[in-house]
């Protein structure tokens, strides 16, 4: 790209020949340059984290009063030779179960009470459907939920900004289920006479071949309302993050400087303002997306929707300790890596982090 | 002929309280290869008058007056042609010390930016060029244009501030402050780049300070301004040195001279505060901190009046010239 060395990463030899030496990079002795050692001990902090989400989420379980037994065959007809087992298993020193465990966090001993199938193979079969939904649900947002702060906060005090102000306050501090219930009951159910247009529940009409073309508009038919539902919650913290952070940007002497260079109005939003409004609002997506995913509860048990979320709630319904411990175990993950990534992500955007 | 020339010019804020009166009624002008300090205590209304010439100001000023640039008046002109006019012509030097560069880009950028935005013909490689023989010219290694402003230092940030000043050969330099957050020793070296670039160049200077000593050793002419207004204007040896007006006269005591026993034994400060733009008292309006004043100063206006050779000076005192 350039002509020029980097002064951070080349260690360049040529002497100064103004006054002020140039900083050098403190490369910490290891060779490393600064954005392969703040990636490197971002991802030891999120591994360190991970340990810990393990040992507690075997702990906590086995924290729970009540026989733990009985909670894990609770409905079902287990053969006494079995439960026996299963007794002499947790019978076992508490470190030799742990080490168990960290073998394989997912496959528990037992299987999930309600659906008695491995809980492993239950998880990564609903973790597709809630990717879809949610994924879909937060491109949109995003995309939707930063246009309308940038065009709010640039305008600050115009019309659109009063009224999407408006909007996007009221839609933050709507509950999500009852948002989904008030589009399930409107475009799904039907109002005032009106019949319902979309699907009132699940990822597809049942008997539909979801591998062929005709599967996915009906699956995406299907999709329309618990994707709007997420969107329109999602949006409205994009937006009003967005919003104030270009608004706190607009004041800055370094926007004055780009107008007397000649930009237009245009320009100095693109080039200069929204760049660097946008660092906070990246963060908070992905920072989110950890929790979007166990936020998605509500709205797939509203929706019937047969991602983590609903799983979630039949496995809290049982309870099926089985099953939650290993759901647990997801979200935690899913946390965990999220904030790795906006860690890391924020340091390519903005390179004030990296140093 | 004046490259900019300020005729009359006035800067009305709206605000909550009503109208504030920043600037009343200043004329001033800088012909090619001279350069002009403009000096006074904050709030004073230095960068407001300045803040005309490229009209940078907030919505929420009023203008009036006429802002000549080259010639042409910058208050009348059309967007298209003021953002043409924007930097080709005049440029500003900010406090590139402080927030003046934009954090996330790489300063080279930043300085190719005008040049890319005017010189539509200038192809990338070219540019890249014009790039780093800026930052050498004003003692740089060519390859800080890879850097980002937080990996300089104050007085880094501050030349490349000059460099990108230059970047479209501007006929006119306004340089807000620009030392003013330096240290003393890096102060003087970038005023040193700033004074021969400037020279070497043969271009039209505005250098906005509050401190005299710096002003008069960087400019050919000084004006002085208290409460939105020009107290005292003309050559900067001789105001520094044997001002025309008390209040000049205090601010170039506020900063002694090492060395010069008149500053040793007078250690002078100000009491008092300058007034609120709106508020400022009848007659002159520097007579409740004046320590010359008398009664005939709180009744009479008072305009700027020549006091010599090339000098003014607004004060009642001041040697009469004939008229």
């Amino acid at each position: 790209m350039s002509l020029i060395q980097d002064v951070a990463g080349g260690g360049g030899h040529d002497p100064v020949p103004g006054p002020p030496p140039l900083p050098r990079k403190d490369k910490g002795g290891k060779g490393l340059s600064p954005g392969a050692s703040f990636a490197l001990r971002k991802t030891g902090a999120a591994l360190g984290t991970l340990f810990f989400v393990l040992v507690v989420n075997f702990f906590l379980f086995r924290l729970l009063p009540g026989d733990p037994i009985g909670m894990y065959t609770r409905g079902r007809n287990v053969p006494a030779e079995q439960l026996a087992q299963l007794r002499a298993e947790l019978d076992r020193p508490i470190l030799e179960q742990f080490l168990t465990y960290l073998r394989n966090p997912f496959s528990s001993t037992i299987d999930s009470a309600q659906f008695n199938r491995p809980v492993w193979e239950l998880v990564t079969e609903r973790i597709w459907p809630t990717l879809l939904l949610v994924g879909t649900a937060i491109v949109l947002a995003s995309i939707i939920g930063v246009w309308i702060g940038i065009k709010a906060g640039w305008k600050r005090g115009k019309s659109f900004d009063k009224v999407s102000t408006g909007v996007t306050l009221t839609l933050y501090s709507m509950p999500e289920f009852w948002l989904g219930m008030i589009l399930l009951i409107v475009f799904g159910v039907g109002v005032l006479g009106l019949p319902g247009v979309f699907p009132i529940g699940g990822i597809s009409t049942p008997g539909v071949d979801t591998s062929s073309l005709a599967g996915w508009l009906d699956v995406a038919w299907h999709m329309v309302l618990p994707v709007t539902t997420l969107t329109l919650v999602y949006l409205a913290e994009y937006a009003l993050v967005m919003r104030s952070s270009l608004v706190d940007e607009m004041d800055e002497d370094y926007l004055t400087t780009a107008r007397a260079k000649g930009l237009s109005d245009k320009f100095v939003r693109r080039r200069h303002a929204v760049p660097n409004a946008l660092l906070p609002t990246i963060t908070l997506i992905f920072l989110n997306l950890g929790f979007t995913v166990s936020g998605a509860i509500t709205v797939e048990t509203v929706f019937s929707w047969p991602g983590l979320g609903l799983l979630s709630y039949e496995a809290l319904r049982g309870p099926d300790v089985a099953l939650l411990q290993a759901i647990f175990l997801l979200f935690s993950i899913g946390v965990v890596l999220a904030n790795l990534v906006a860690d890391l992500l924020y340091a390519v955007i903005d390179p004030r982090v990296r140093s | 002929m004046a490259v900019l020339e300020l005729e009359d010019v006035s800067v009305t804020y709206r605000s909550a309280e009503g109208a504030v009166p920043a600037v009343r009624g200043v004329s001033l002008s800088v012909d090619a290869g001279r350069s002009l300090g403009l000096a006074g205590e904050s709030g004073s209304g230095k960068t407001s008058v300045t803040s005309t010439v490229l009209r940078l100001l907030p919505k929420s000023a009023t203008v009036t007056g006429r802002v000549l640039l080259e010639g042409e008046d910058v208050l009348t002109m059309k967007w298209g042609r003021l953002r043409a006019v924007r930097w080709a012509t005049a440029s500003v030097v900010f406090q590139g010390a402080m927030h003046a560069l934009n954090p996330v880009q790489r300063v080279g950028h930043q300085i190719a930016e005008p040049i890319r935005l005017h010189e539509k013909s200038v192809s990338e490689p070219t540019a890249r060029k014009r790039v780093g023989e800026l930052l050498e010219q004003v003692g740089l290694p060519s390859r800080v244009a890879q850097s980002y402003p937080h990996q300089l230092s104050g007085g880094q940030k501050q030349r490349v501030m000059i460099a990108m000043a230059l970047a479209c050969g501007p006929k006119l330099i306004v340089a807000d402050e620009p030392t003013t957050a330096l240290d003393v020793m890096v102060q003087q070296q970038v005023l040193g780049v700033l004074a021969d670039r400037v020279q070497d160049l043969g271009l039209a200077m505005v250098f906005i300070s509050h401190d005299l000593s710096v002003l008069a050793s960087a400019c050919d002419d000084l004006a002085v301004m208290y409460a939105g207004q020009v107290v005292e204007q003309g050559p900067s040896d001789q105001v520094f040195d044997d001002a025309h007006h008390p209040y000049s006269r205090a601010l170039g005591g506020a900063y002694p001279r090492i060395g010069d026993l008149r500053f040793r034994y007078a250690p002078s400060g100000l009491p008092g505060d300058p007034p609120f733009p709106g508020e400022a008292p009848s007659g002159c309006a520097f007579h409740p901190r004046c320590p010359q004043a008398r009664e005939v100063c709180a009744t009479t206006d008072v305009e700027l009046r020549p006091s010599g050779e090339r000098r003014w000076s607004s004060c009642l005192f001041a040697p009469e010239v004939g008229t």
